[in-house]
């Protein structure tokens, strides 16, 4: 395929140590590319990824440029297209983009007659050339909602999957190692987070401290972290710790934090870095199912835009406002299954008893 | 007791064992104190000089790894007290701080049995053989560069600089033994622990691999605690064997000399096993009956007196046999073996 993934040892050793080192992991991550290239679910899932997070970027620039922020502002822009309509009696409407019934009239201003004209502001407007995705029940802009939120659930899905990645690495590490009390607390820690309803406790918490996004991301971090994450990785850090090599790197006078950190993490780390995108997938629906629920104290997400179409009694309309549901729940599906669908190819990279060849 | 009896002509041994013993709690439960024991390795002494290896032979289960893994303190002995020859002094390495941790981990390293798990798959061959050098801040990086190409065209991998930079998985099983060979021999130690590191391998390449050691021995003065099960290894590498059977030394001597006069019955039940190269060889019906058994809590009698073809009711009522020298250099324990005076 390409020449220099097999470049002579040689030539290297001519090179100092850090650049051999580095070309090596160049090396290994091209061979982890192929295998995961060839794996069509993982580049569908980092594809949509790139599309969301393209999304997020340009959001910023387009309310700079050409978005007008007093219409485009995902959180107090207002634009409601406006028409006037003549009055008819009930029954008679011939044309509804003029004419309106005096039953639905009088619902907006009882002391109205037949023939009088009305000026009736459309929110939330289906979607138009001016706002591609319409507007929500507040006549905001939901493409540029919809692109907002995109930022959060990155920052959210980022930020908690490391914080648990971290944790549980380091937790499921030391408990292997050192066994014994470490071990057994740790682990029925872990039992026990497991034990607690995951969303009634977030409920509570929520309910108890002001939940900010950074909050709620730090939050299911440290659940995860120290969870079932932890178990698992731990479980993995276990059958490396009774490997001989361990007992070699003892031999050759290493302490604890050199096996630990030199030994057993860099063999669970590709198992971690699985996990981590799992726990995004976790943390993007947590945070829809909350805000959903209206617990969070954010602006805007993918949730609250949920949210809003529910409080506002449009979410049983079926259909008809299908502009105020679908961009929302389909990104949140989206979003979380491609880095699961990212997760599920690197776990076939990682596991080679996943491998078909 | 029996330590006294044991090289007194050997005025500083490398190392000397004394009345080691280990014993391992069996489990009953979480909370419950363990009562019984099994004795791995029960009261076993002997010790070896600068410069000669002792083969330690046995079959599986009867504590000859443990006492391996307890020279290399990779496991804590119950009782005993292990000394090693460091310059003038005698280090105890039975109970020792860290500061003797640090020149113990200098003088001893282990060769594992397993080529495929002793090394850890995500570091290259530089990083695993300079692994030692690093961990006791041997030396500058570009010199331990030195040191481990050296080391690798000692051991036969050749041009060094191909090796250096693969991974574990890119070698065979006989490659990476070597690699194991140069990773315990890089810091210049004199004693190395060798747990069966041929038993892994094709038959084709063992001997390559025993020749290499043999030499790398006399070139680094190195002495090897060799365990194995297979007694031609043992006569091929080492100076003296011991046989062990359930955590005891049962025989002990120069190598000819105990294959050629084995003294005590297991011994004798050991070298009929060997296979003899000849279609029309017929087997004497071997004389011992039984399996190895575990030995928790053992009565204090002889561990063999259940598969002893010659045991009497003397052996059966009486105290374990102590190893005793019978003849010049060669220690049994048996109380039937005749002293020879």
């Amino acid at each position: 395929m390409t020449t220099d993934l097999h470049q002579s040892t040689e030539e290297m050793l001519a090179e100092s140590l850090w650049k051999v080192r580095l070309k090596l992991a160049w090396r290994s991550f091209r061979k982890g590319w192929a295998s995961f290239v060839e794996n069509r679910i993982g580049l569908l899932g980092l594809g949509i990824i790139a599309l969301y997070g393209l999304m997020a970027l340009a959001h910023p620039i387009l309310l700079d440029t050409v978005w007008d922020p007093r219409v485009y502002d995902p959180i107090i822009g207002y634009d409601a297209p406006a028409t006037i309509k003549t009055i008819v009696p009930d029954g008679q409407v011939t044309d509804p983009e003029t004419q309106v019934s005096l039953l639905e009239a009088r619902l907006i201003n009882p002391i109205l007659k037949v023939g009088e004209t009305l000026e009736i502001r459309e929110q939330p407007a289906s979607p138009s050339r001016k706002h591609l995705l319409g507007t929500d029940p507040l006549g905001r802009d939901v493409l540029s909602q919809l692109m907002f939120s995109t930022r959060a659930a990155f920052l959210l899905g980022v930020v908690a999957s490391l914080v648990t990645v971290f944790i549980a690495t380091t937790v499921g590490s030391v408990s292997a190692f050192f066994g014994g009390l470490i071990d057994t607390f740790f682990m029925r820690l872990a039992d026990l987070i497991l034990l607690v309803p995951f969303l009634p406790l977030l409920i509570v918490l929520s309910a108890l401290f002001q939940f900010g996004l950074l909050h709620l991301a730090l939050m299911i971090g440290i659940l995860g972290g120290f969870g079932g994450t932890a178990i698992i990785l731990k479980s993995q850090a276990l059958s490396i710790s009774v490997k001989p090599f361990i007992d070699a790197a003892r031999i050759a006078g290493g302490g604890k934090m050199h096996l630990i950190f030199r030994h057993i993490i860099p063999n669970v780390l590709p198992l971690s870095f699985l996990y981590m995108m799992f726990s995004v997938t976790d943390a993007i629906s947590i945070e829809a199912t909350l805000s959903f629920l209206g617990l969070l104290n954010i602006d805007m997400s993918w949730g609250i835009m949920i949210y809003q179409a529910s409080v506002q009694g449009y979410l049983l309309s079926g259909t008809k406002y299908w502009w105020l549901l679908m961009p929302a729940g389909l990104s949140v599906t989206l979003l979380a299954g491609s880095f699961f669908l990212v997760g599920r190819a690197m776990d076939e990279i990682i596991n080679p008893r996943l491998r078909k060849r | 007791m029996t330590d006294r009896t044991i090289d007194t002509k050997v005025e500083q041994p490398l190392v000397k064992v004394e009345n080691l013993k280990r014993l391992f709690p069996v489990q009953r439960g979480l909370f419950r104190k363990a009562t019984n024991f099994i004795h791995a390795v029960d009261d076993v002494s002997f010790s070896i000089p600068a410069g000669e290896s002792l083969g330690l032979v046995g079959e599986s289960g009867c504590g000859k790894t443990t006492t391996g893994r307890i020279l290399t303190r990779l496991d804590q002995p119950t009782d005993g007290a292990i000394y090693l020859r460091d310059g003038q002094e005698m280090l105890n390495i039975a109970d020792i701080d860290k500061d003797g941790m640090k020149r113990f981990r200098r003088r001893v390293q282990m060769i594992f049995q397993d080529p495929y798990e002793s090394m850890n798959p995500r570091r290259t061959i530089f990083d695993t053989i300079a692994e030692p050098l690093q961990v006791q801040g041997i030396g500058r990086l570009p010199e331990r560069e030195e040191r481990v190409a050296e080391l690798l065209e000692l051991v036969g991998l050749t041009p060094a600089p191909t090796f250096m930079f693969r991974y574990p998985h890119e070698l065979s099983g006989g490659q990476r033994q070597r690699v194991a060979i140069a990773r315990a021999l890089v810091i210049d130690p004199t004693f190395v622990v060798a747990d069966e590191p041929t038993s892994m391998l094709d038959v084709s390449i063992r001997i390559s691999i025993m020749d290499l050691m043999l030499n790398l021995a006399n070139e680094f003065g190195v002495s090897y605690l060799y365990i194995t099960h297979d007694l031609a290894v043992a006569r091929y590498m080492c100076d003296r064997i011991a046989v062990m059977y359930l955590g005891k030394i049962v025989e002990l001597a120069e190598t000819e000399e105990l294959l050629g006069n084995p003294q005590h019955p297991y011994t004798r039940a050991l070298l009929s096993a060997v296979p003899v190269p000849d279609p029309s060889y017929v087997r004497p019906p071997v004389e011992i009956k039984g399996g190895i058994t575990k030995a928790i809590d053992p009565p204090p009698v002889c561990r063999f007196v259940d598969r002893c073809p010659w045991a009497t009711d003397y052996c059966r009522n009486n105290e374990a046999p102590p190893l005793e020298e019978k003849s010049s250099g060669h220690f049994v324990a048996c109380h039937l073996v005749e002293k020879v005076s």
